[in-house]
């Protein structure tokens, strides 16, 4: 039993295209950054600066962030709340096994396709533009966003149910109405409320900065005191924002463990 | 279920798939009123397909499948509803919602008996609910009322399976191999839940199995498929064990036919 060990190809010897990958991907960054001039002149005195400030939080700016800042969550848990319901009747109607004519699926997706591609920032924008500066703008944009994100998943979640139950109910003679409802929706309640749940943390964590574009929320706060150079205040709005985002973020985990 | 219902009647049944595989081919079958009929045959040979046209899961190509008098292939809406509502079925991997109760998956057998919406709302008049517990206390399972259909056992699952099928209060049970995920001991006290069926009730019972024990012991008439064709077909006191060998030895020689199951799903 005197087998020697096959020798391999030059190519995958000597890994010659992870190689030139690598390098042509080295150049590419070089080149992007040499034309976006990412190089910029960078002044180490205004980083301290902002650092110190930063690391000297005035605590002071605290209460008159509360507000806002519960204001930035409200509008996280009113627009995913809008979304995430108006998703539910294009969803069951994007499914292949509730809906048999690929034409209105194909409609619907394409449409959904549409709405999911607008970046979150760019819809604020467009609200802001549209109905102007508040609250509104910025619900409006995370209803919207939340829309195609539940879409998709609720979609998905749909026809990836078991379809013994779907079987059993149409041979209990069963209308399609009834089908859905005793044997797709139980399947795909607690999977919705996941769903709800997560696109509820990116809404908390997307609604904190829309106030930049003056959709409402936090976001504001942070923009005024960087304006005015105040970074110890800003580091307040900062760390107000963080412990919000992880409490939501944990409480979503603990709910979202307990549905599955 | 005095009223001798449970008539099914099968007339040149044919069913070609879309792909060109032949499901079934010129079935001429009558079933009537109490019988239990037992169907034998090897995998692939249109035991599922047959069973699954009789309430028209499966649109059939050609021919007319008669459930008291009434053809199932050509009805829509209502009438569809109302005759699939006579002929319960009962399957190989139970179809219970695993995340609901079993209660709710026992009243799901009722929804043919109400308007579209209010069963949706969980609606269910109090006589049905009753019927629901009275179900459950024939397969000996009224004490897993609320427990999530997912927490039972295989048997259970199947027992509640029965449950559900009993609150249409069918004529015909079609059961698609319900015991063939089943240990001996279950094997058991499911069939004989469905002999009770058949023999107190009156209920036609039609029942694809692949275990010739089983059709012996409990069958009333049993009926030889190969390869979508009616090819045996005789009441239990003219049966011969031999005549097992037959159907399963002719089919067996043709090995092609055995992979065609998967065709059926």
């Amino acid at each position: 039993m005197n087998k020697s060990i096959p020798k391999r190809p030059f190519m995958k010897e000597w890994h010659v295209t992870g190689f030139t990958v690598f390098l042509l991907l080295f150049i590419a960054v070089v080149l992007s950054a040499q034309a976006t001039q990412v190089g910029q002149d960078f002044s180490m005195e205004q980083f301290a600066d902002l650092w110190i400030k930063m690391a000297n939080p005035d605590w002071s700016y605290l209460p008159r962030v509360l507000t806002p800042l519960a204001q930035t969550v409200q509008m996280a848990i009113v627009g995913t709340l809008i979304g995430g319901i108006a998703a539910i009747p294009f969803a069951f109607l994007a499914a292949s096994n509730i809906v048999r004519n690929a034409f209105v699926r194909g409609i619907i997706r394409f449409v959904m396709n549409l709405i999911r591609s607008i970046p979150q920032m760019l819809l604020a924008a467009l609200f802001v533009a549209v109905v102007g500066i508040g609250t509104l703008s910025g619900v409006l944009a995370l209803a919207v966003f939340s829309f195609g994100m539940m879409f998709k998943l609720l979609y998905e979640a749909i026809e990836t149910v078991d379809q013994g139950p779907i079987e059993a109910m149409r041979a209990a003679g069963g209308k399609r109405s009834q089908v859905i409802v005793f044997a797709v929706i139980p399947q795909v309640l607690n999977q919705y409320l996941s769903f709800f749940l997560y696109t509820l943390e990116i809404n908390v964590r997307a609604s904190a900065v829309l106030g930049y574009l003056g959709a409402g929320g936090i976001g504001l706060y942070l923009n005024t005191t960087l304006d005015t150079f105040r970074y110890d205040q800003t580091s307040v709005v900062i760390l107000a924002i963080l412990v919000v985002i992880v409490l939501v973020d944990a409480l979503s985990n603990k709910l979202r463990e307990a549905l599955s | 279920m005095l009223d001798k219902k449970g008539n099914i009647e099968l007339k040149d049944v044919s069913k070609v798939y879309p792909n060109g595989v032949v499901g079934l081919k010129d079935v001429n079958l009558t079933i009537g009123h109490g019988e239990f009929v037992m169907i034998v045959g090897l995998s692939g040979s249109g035991k599922s397909t047959l069973l699954r046209a009789i309430n028209r899961l499966h649109d059939v190509t050609e021919g007319a499948i008669l459930i008291d008098g009434q053809d199932i292939t050509k009805a829509s809406g209502d009438k569809l509803h109302k005759i699939r509502r006579s002929a319960a079925m009962i399957f190989q991997n139970y179809n219970l919602v695993k995340t609901s109760s079993v209660y709710r998956n026992v009243m799901s057998g009722r929804v043919g008996y109400y308007p579209a919406w209010q069963a949706a709302f969980g609606l269910f008049k109090k006589e049905d609910q009753e019927m629901a517990a009275a179900n459950l206390a024939r397969v000996n399972l009224l004490d897993k009322y609320y427990v999530k259909a997912r927490d039972l056992s295989g048997g259970q699952q199947q027992r509640v399976g029965i449950a559900r099928a009993l609150m249409q209060e069918p004529s015909v049970i079609l059961a698609d191999e319900p015991v063939s995920g089943l240990d001996p001991k279950t094997t058991k006290v499911v069939m004989n839940d469905l002999k009770k069926l058949n023999e107190e009730d009156g209920m036609t019972i039609i029942l694809n199995v692949h275990s010739i024990g089983l059709a012996l012991k409990y069958a009333s008439r049993i009926v030889g498929l190969k390869e979508g064709q009616i090819i045996y077909d005789k009441p239990i006191a003219e049966v011969d064990k031999r005549d097992f060998k037959e159907i399963y030895r002719e089919a067996g020689d043709d090995h092609a036919t055995a992979t065609d199951e998967a065709e059926e799903d």
